[in-house]
């Protein structure tokens, strides 16, 4: 053998090498990175979700206020469609050529070999008619979606709505949420969500390079059910909701009505209220716009956004206190001369009674009896510690709920302002007193409270001293939340609550109260007008009250801006509210009169004339189609334009003369 | 002993060999099953489909390896320069009448039968080059010995790359190896490298830089060799041919590679990607490859495969179904029995009298090592996209036969290998 017979063992040696460098590359991309499996996983795997149905909702009665209506998203996969007759497609979705043209470059322009949205949210109607023709537009297929429908058309405010989420949305849930997901946005739908929304399913379907479907994946293993949304029963009670509704017609304001033994929330009104069918469906985007322009802002959610002067409503609890804290008895008088004098300015009443009881002076709504209440009270140790006596009654008032958030079940939710004497020491520089801050005694001046606070109030005269949280939802499915349960003691004694109830029944049930011509026959309506001083118009309408006085049913608090007395329009108000509720209806000649005050138009003037107005108001909306909503809603804009500008001169007149509480004056 | 052998065909036949050459086909077959296995038409077995005819090409390649056992091995020694001539004719006639696929013209079309002329080209001039160095034992010190076998190997080269079809022209490079094996100087060898490693570093390292490098090299082996005037001058010419070289491969690479296989290399080297485009291949290839994992989806459940991720499947990108089905495992199977092969056929070499059969012996093992590096490196992305099949295991009448013939001659040969001839 001669040497080169070497040679092998470099020609074998180079095969052993590059065998190994290709076992190392191999090792490497099969076994240690896990990048191939994951693309390999990509390239194959497509999740087709499939969309739960949301909760139904229901009212306390049983009967269903939100439900599900079904419809359908067209996709397109651009790869897979091939020359189609526009025209056809166009006429059976009820859009433009041009449209189909646009939508279709939309949907290539986000992906061209998945499949996108093409025309979201197709009626029935329309899906019926493209059912038929589908065959003809390769690449195009529908998807089972559901909206929300609200069958009473009532309640914008209070169900709020549901919207496709946004990147915003999905960014915040951490990837929980997809495009094309619906999330709720507002009201009960948003503080619901988690419960309403269900679980969304995942068919797992294996594609080929063709992204032809392939079928399931390792057998649908790791596919998962859509589970429908849970089932909430609301305390709602959509007669008395419907009836509220159409009483505030045209009027601005808000109605609260709470079963006191539960905290339950019977009526939620927000005024001007709108139809919450409004923003469902495909118009969804322009009637929210037309809701955020319109001046008299029915996307505010007044009932927890909006922020009143309690008023005269006030008096019930300064009288409670009152006589808790000893400064006065069941017996104790002051003497009316038609005004109180807080230091150098007067505070006027509107009747000149002499001598006034407690019991009366409820009833009567007497300025005077609680501005001396409320200086008893302040002064009780004496001038020099009124700041600590301020801050006592300042705490033992916010026990009934005012100046902090009650927690209701919706979101975006408001305090109202209540101040402590901090703040005063600030404004006054230490030099102030209870004539400084006498106007609260009347519920006026810096304090403000939300309707749904001035109702709990009123459910915790009802219930003698305690009040459950406020409520909208009861159950979900059986559970019920144990914090709906607690009792929440205000510290005043049950002995306490008779004589002042007398006077609130006074108020109702005597010849000399303020709300008579509110008396609901058969019922005990206790309860207490206000009217409210506004700064920037005319004075607020303002009604409290609970009933039956034994063992009551229903707590509820009404107010209508720029509407004046208490008496005129807000205890009317609440007193059919509360006999619907009663006695399931309204009776005798009171019917007549709902229909009256349904057709009073008590919108404020706008004050920017060179703006026109564009104004969706509950009556409008009532009347518009889903269909064509928006072109109506322009239309109702016209006429209501008219209308608004006459309102004030034709004010309806009480048909007889009653002693009517007049609007307070500070200085 | 001469008369038994003269008598029984099959004696001194190397089984093993004939074994591993049977394992290689039935993966190949079992691959391509997988390969365009479609789950809607499962169960029916199907000879116009490509694993039907991967079928016929195996019993066939079988049936033709087992005849060549049957011939006197003396024959192909004789044939040679016949059996070289005809391929030489196959390969200008396939330039004249053959069918041109993919910008290829490689294939001869006889009725149903495609033939690939360049496939037998391999062993033609595997048997003739045997022939010359086994009938003049050259050492090629000289320059005409080494013009010759240049010759016998560049002519069916060139022809090749009039086709075009690069892949196989490269294999030709192969039959380096047994010239080396007989005499041929390792610096070729060296030589052929380092233009790899040059062409390589000329993109991913700026020409100066390179220039520096080789340069600096260059002075220390001659302050080494300082004494010795002809390394001296060697060297100096080494490094101007080099430096030179760097320069020809910019132009060389503008002018002389098709855009596509520009793309390829660049692919390669990670200089762009193109994962839709060009480097789809090569990109799906590694992500079936790599989601085998180690043991592999199992038969007929790679995603990838069974969908249709991969192009060229059944031929090219054969052995991204392996991966993919069979994990590392598998591949490991795969490249452990080529190994085996190209190991034992040097050993089988090497143990011949004759230096016909030890270089032919040479030459199969050194073509069959081309293929496999060539095509898995391409699969798992180490070697730019040449298109050249797995041998035994891709689908493909041509080749199967053309690698059956290479190896069953050699066995025929070695059978022979106590004879003198």
């Amino acid at each position: 053998m001669d040497q080169l017979f070497n040679r092998k063992y470099i020609v074998q040696g180079l095969f052993i090498v590059i065998a190994l460098i290709l076992l190392g590359k191999l090792f490497y991309i099969q076994i240690i990175s896990d990048a191939a499996f994951v693309s390999a996983e990509s390239n194959v795997l497509r999740k087709i979700y499939k969309y739960p149905a949301r909760g139904a909702i229901l009212d306390r009665n049983g009967k269903v206020i939100v439900q599900n209506e079904p419809v359908y998203d067209l996709m397109v996969t651009p790869t897979e469609v091939k020359a189609f007759d526009t025209l056809a497609l166009a006429q059976a979705l009820e859009i433009s050529v041009d449209d189909v043209r646009k939508n279709l470059r939309k949907a290539r322009g986000k992906s061209t070999y998945q499949s996108t949205p093409f025309l979201k949210q197709i009626s029935v109607q329309s899906y019926a008619r493209l059912q038929e023709i589908l065959y003809r537009f390769p690449g195009f297929r529908t998807q089972d979606r559901t909206i929300r429908h609200y069958p009473d058309s009532v309640g914008g405010q209070l169900f709020g709505f549901v919207k496709e989420v946004d990147s915003a949305d999905i960014a915040k849930s951490e990837g929980f949420y997809r495009p094309g997901d619906y999330k709720g946005k507002s009201g009960i739908e948003r503080s619901y969500e988690d419960i309403l929304r269900g679980e969304k399913g995942v068919v797992n379907t294996v594609y080929d390079v063709h992204n032809t479907p392939q079928g399931s994946y390792a057998d649908g293993k790791y596919d998962i059910n859509a589970v429908s949304g849970e089932r909430l029963i609301s305390g709602i009670d959509m007669r008395i909701q419907k009836l509220g509704e159409e009483l505030m017609m045209n009027k601005v304001g808000a109605v609260v009505a709470i079963e006191p033994a539960t905290g339950e929330v019977l009526a939620f009104i927000s005024s001007p209220g709108y139809d919450p069918n409004l923003l469902v469906g495909r118009s969804q985007g322009n009637n929210y716009m037309s809701l955020i322009g319109n001046p008299y802002k029915p996307s505010m959610v007044r009932p927890i956004q909006g922020r009143y002067p309690p008023g005269s409503s006030f008096k019930p609890i300064d009288a409670l206190l009152g006589l808790q804290e000893g400064v006065i008895d069941v017996n104790t008088t002051f003497n009316c001369p038609g005004y109180y004098m807080a230091g150098n300015h007067k505070v006027k009443c509107e009747h000149v009674d002499g001598n006034i009881s407690m019991r009366r002076g409820i009833a009567r709504s007497c300025n005077t009896y609680f501005c001396h209440v409320f200086q008893k009270l302040i002064t009780r140790n004496g001038m020099k510690n009124q700041r600590q006596t301020y801050q006592d009654w300042r705490d033992k008032i916010a026990k009934f709920g005012f100046g902090e958030k009650l927690d209701i079940d919706l979101p975006f939710e408001k305090a109202g302002y209540f101040y402590n004497s901090d703040h005063y020491d600030k404004i006054y520089n230490n030099r102030w007193g209870y004539t400084t801050v006498i106007s609260q005694a009347i519920g006026q001046g810096e304090i403000t409270a939300t309707p749904l606070q001035i109702a709990n109030a009123m459910a915790i005269i009802a219930n003698r001293g305690y009040y459950i949280k406020p409520h909208l939802i009861r159950a979900m499915g059986d559970k019920i939340k144990k914090e709906y349960v607690d009792k929440n003691y205000v510290g005043i004694d049950t002995k306490h609550f008779e004589p002042v109830i007398d006077g609130m029944q006074d108020c109702v049930n005597s010849p000399w109260g303020t709300a008579i011509l509110s008396r609901i026959p058969d019922v005990v309506l206790c309860g207490k007008t206000g009217t409210v001083q506004n700064p920037h118009g005319k004075n607020h309408s303002v009604f409290i009250g609970f009933a039956p006085r034994d063992n009551p049913k229903i707590a509820i608090a009404v107010i209508v801006e720029n509407a004046g007395f208490g008496s005129t329009y807000a205890a009317p108000i609440a007193s059919y509210m509360i006999e619907k509720y009663l006695k399931g209806t309204v009776t005798g000649s009171r019917a007549a009169q709902v229909e009256w005050m349904k057709n009073q138009n008590l919108l404020p003037v706008l004050k920017d004339k060179t703006k026109p107005v564009k104004a969706i108001t509950k009556a409008d909306s009532l009347l518009i189609q889903k269909a064509d909503s928006t072109k109506k809603v322009k239309d109702s804009l016209r006429i209501r334009s008219a209308t608004i500008k006459q309102s004030v001169a034709t004010k309806p007149k009480p048909n007889k003369t009653v002693q009517l509480e007049k609007p307070v004056t500070e200085k | 002993m001469q008369q038994q052998q003269g008598n029984r065909f099959f004696f001194n036949v190397d089984w093993i060999t004939v074994l591993i050459y049977i394992a290689l086909c039935t993966i190949g077959f079992v691959n391509i099953y997988a390969s365009i296995y479609n789950p809607d038409k499962a169960g029916v077995f199907d000879f116009t489909s490509s694993y039907g005819k991967q079928l016929i090409y195996v019993i066939s390649g079988l049936i033709l390896g087992l005849s060549i056992l049957l011939f006197d091995g003396r024959l192909f020694n004789v044939f040679s320069p016949f059996i070289y001539g005809g391929t030489l004719v196959l390969l200008l006639a396939v330039l004249v009448i053959g069918n041109k696929v993919a910008g290829n013209q490689a294939w001869i079309a006889i009725g149903s039968f495609k033939l690939q002329p360049a496939e037998f080209a391999k062993f033609g001039t595997a048997l003739l080059l045997a022939r010359y160095v086994g009938s003049f034992n050259p050492k090629f010190r000289d320059f005409k010995s080494i013009a010759i076998a240049a010759l016998i190997v560049g002519a069916p080269l060139l022809l090749i790359m009039l086709q075009p079809d690069t892949g196989s022209a490269l294999v030709f490079l192969a039959f380096m190896f047994p010239l080396y094996r007989e005499g041929l100087s390792g610096y070729f060898l060296l030589i052929f490298l380092g233009m790899i490693v040059l062409f390589v570093a000329d993109f991913l390292v700026p020409t100066w830089i390179l220039i520096t490098i080789i340069t600096v090299i260059a002075g220390l082996f001659i302050y080494n060799n300082r004494r010795k005037q002809k390394i001296i001058f060697s060297t100096i010419l080494v490094t101007i041919f080099a430096i030179g070289y760097l320069f020809l491969i910019k132009v060389a690479y503008e002018k002389v590679l098709a855009p596509h296989q520009r793309s390829r290399i660049e692919l390669m080297l990670g200089l762009k990607t193109d994962n839709r485009g060009a480097g789809y291949n090569v990109i799906q290839s590694q992500i079936a490859i790599g989601s085998g994992q180690v043991t592999g989806r199992g038969f007929l459940e790679g995603t990838q495969t069974k969908y249709g991720y991969v192009p060229e499947q059944s031929t090219d990108f054969i052995f991204s179904t392996i991966g993919e089905e069979w994990g590392f495992l598998g591949c490991a199977v795969v490249i452990g029995l080529y190994s085996f092969l190209l190991l034992r056929l040097i050993n089988l070499a090497e143990r011949q009298r004759s230096t016909f059969s030890r270089v032919y012996g040479y030459s199969v093992a050194c073509i069959l090592f081309f293929h496999v590096f060539i095509n898995i490196g391409m699969t798992i992305g180490i070697i730019p996209v040449i298109g050249i099949p797995l041998p035994l295991i891709s689908y493909g009448g041509s080749s199967l036969w053309s690698f059956t013939i290479l190896l069953f001659i050699f066995l025929k040969l070695d059978s022979n290998r106590m004879g003198f001839f």
